[in-house]
């Protein structure tokens, strides 16, 4: 498989009032041509920043460092024109909330056909056509006047279709999608990741899925990473993490969600709360809630290191993880 | 679109209609007549005055008389205090001054406050910023009595550049200093709210939606960001045009400018009826007309708002 983004040493860096702190702290993974990777975490574990970064879209008091190659070229060095003709010509991206992501003031057929005669100078009637055209392709009825309505007249799940036929108006070599699904309800959810699926495989797209939600990842993803406190903490094939996790976090997070197939009569939560990024323990950030807490867990932070076929885990403790119960 | 404006023309008309009747009573309230002045008149003088304008019917008979002139002839009667003129008259000689100077003031304070305003908030916390928002908030505490004399100090008798005052037809050199000096603390507000509601904008999900799209800074300004950040400068303009085509009294006297702002005032100083109720007339009128079109304006602007 050719690595089509390879990231290194990415930091975000934060300034906020009396202080700064890093949300991204060294990330290192790479993305294949025409797979897609699930990033997983919690709130404020970097997930959505670091992506963010590559897009040039930290906000005002952030900056971003390290590597992001893709086509040749560093993402994080180019300037803001440069930028302009990567972003949503070959990486696209979509937004958590469908309902505010969208112009208002637009019609969606204009803000659709405008990525057209942006990036490829298409002229208005033609980019207007295929707004039209990529409408039908996502699902939207009536596509022709469809195409004439402003956000406001669209439900939840129409306007997110309308950002993925957006996102995929010049079939960009990656989609990164974060949260995609968040704002919309559960059968909608369902109906969005098919789509997600069926247009990515036509188009040969990279996806990158930021979530939080694991039901989601199994049912679309071939490679997952997880991400803890800036970091990634576990990366691999998504049934390798899934049914043998080695991250004591992931699995916490696997014992978390309910699951069908099991009666539990409680999920096991994780026990604490994510680090605060300004004050970070000196060891491994996840050690003030890991049940395989070890000395050395304190006072050295794990580093990333690869294992068996195609994973990489960032902890002290080596093989497979017993039940949270019987460990502690 | 043209069921709303048909609707709201309809309305205007009992509007029109209240706002005579409240203001006749309020004129007809205050003791005295136009023609009580310091001199005594003849018991006889005076009842001859009052029949000859009429003043001496009931008043819902002059209400009605007065009424039905307007819807009739069009004829708002004649002044009570400068004989041989009609305040038809009065206010054809005063408007067309003051809504020439109104109407560039109302131009040159929406264009250059959203100009400024949106360079403040493009360049948020930079020198321009800065500099926009200290003269700004200078030129909003700066009165117009304040600003106008210091005008006139700078370009009539220091610079010699500009007349300091008369409105010699309406030339290009009168109508600049009371413009600008009209503009001062409109351009300021206006600047200011276009500022901070173009923040808010810029920091909306739909402005970061056009950024991951690829499309340029200034085309996201111009084609996404302008039109919304708008709405809320579009509100400030109905008051605002109200303000500058009704005219301004301190402008008129300053600059010797003869607008319809100083026949107002002295219309309601000297009891002048007939003057006072038809300039009120003519405010309330352009009141409902500029409200009507900052309403279209909304619904161009904003696709939620149907008509």
């Amino acid at each position: 498989m050719t690595e089509i983004l390879t990231v290194e040493d990415l930091r975000v860096r934060f300034t906020v009032h009396g202080g700064s702190f890093e949300a991204v702290r060294g990330l290192n993974f790479a993305l294949n041509a025409g797979e897609t990777l699930a990033v997983v975490g919690e709130s404020g574990s970097g997930k959505s920043q670091a992506f963010m970064a590559m897009m040039g879209l930290v906000a005002r008091n952030g900056s971003a460092s390290g590597t992001v190659m893709f086509g040749g070229r560093d993402l994080l060095s180019l300037t803001p024109s440069q930028l302009n003709e990567v972003r949503g010509r070959e990486i696209a991206m979509i937004f958590q909330d469908p309902m505010t992501s969208l112009n208002p003031a637009m019609k969606i057929g204009a803000q659709m056909a405008e990525v057209l005669t942006e990036h490829q100078g298409t002229d208005r009637r033609a980019a207007w056509k295929a707004a039209v055209e990529m409408l039908d392709r996502v699902g939207i009825p009536e596509a022709v006047s469809r195409a004439n309505s402003y956000p406001h007249e669209l439900s939840g799940g129409m306007r997110q279709r309308v950002m993925i036929g957006m996102a995929l108006m010049c079939q960009p070599k990656v989609l990164i999608a974060d949260e995609p699904t968040t704002a919309l309800d559960v059968t909608v959810q369902a109906q969005m990741l098919e789509l997600f699926k069926t247009l990515c495989r036509e188009t040969g797209t990279s996806l990158v899925l930021i979530t939080h939600d694991l039901g989601v990842v199994a049912g679309i993803a071939d490679r997952m990473m997880v991400m803890y406190a800036g970091e990634a903490v576990e990366t691999g094939a998504v049934d390798d993490l899934f049914y043998d996790p080695r991250h004591p976090y992931l699995k916490g997070l696997i014992q978390s969600t309910p699951s069908p197939d099991e009666r539990k009569s409680y999920l096991t939560p994780i026990a604490g709360m994510p680090p605060n990024l300004t004050r970070l323990p000196p060891g491994c950030p996840f050690a003030p809630r890991c049940a395989w807490k070890m000395p050395i867990c304190e006072t050295t932070a794990p580093v990333l290191l690869p294992f068996g076929a195609g994973r990489a885990r960032a902890c002290h403790f080596d093989g497979p993880l017993v039940s949270v119960e019987s460990a502690s | 679109m043209i069921r709303f404006i048909l609707r709201r023309l309809a309305i205007a008309i009992p509007t029109l209609l209240a706002l005579i009747v409240v203001s006749f009573i309020l004129m007809k309230v205050a003791p005295g007549n136009p023609f009580t002045g310091e001199k005594t008149l003849p018991k006889e003088v005076m009842a001859n005055i009052m029949a000859r304008y009429g003043l001496d019917k009931p008043e819902w008979q002059q209400l009605l008389d007065y009424i039905s002139n307007i819807v009739l002839h069009f004829d708002f009667g004649p002044s009570f205090k400068y004989k041989d003129r009609s305040v038809t008259e009065i206010i054809a000689q005063g408007f067309p001054v003051t809504f020439t100077y109104g109407m560039w003031t109302f131009v040159v304070s929406t264009v250059l406050g959203v100009f400024v305003g949106v360079l403040a908030a493009v360049r948020q916390n930079s020198w321009v910023d800065y500099l926009s928002l200290g003269i700004t908030i200078g030129a909003q505490v700066v009165p117009v009595y304040v600003v106008a004399p210091l005008l006139v100090l700078i370009f009539t008798l220091w610079l010699g550049w500009l007349p300091g005052g008369g409105w010699n037809g309406g030339h290009w050199s009168n109508v600049i200093l009371p413009v600008v000096a009209l503009s001062f603390s409109l351009v300021a507000s206006v600047a200011r709210i276009m500022r901070s509601s173009m923040l808010e904008v810029l920091g909306s999900n739909y402005i970061r939606t056009a950024r991951a799209k690829g499309i340029p800074g200034y085309k996201i300004i111009l084609r996404h960001a302008l039109r919304p950040a708008l709405l809320p400068v579009v509100t400030y303009l109905a008051p605002m045009l109200v303000y500058v085509i009704t005219g301004s009294v301190i402008i008129d006297m300053y600059f010797s400018t003869g607008g319809i702002g100083s026949a107002f005032v002295n219309s309601a100083l000297n009891r002048d009826y007939s003057t006072a109720m038809g300039i009120t007339i003519l405010y309330g009128t352009l009141t409902i007309a500029g409200n009507l079109l900052v309403d279209l304006i909304y619904a161009w602007i904003d696709p939620k708002i149907r008509l």
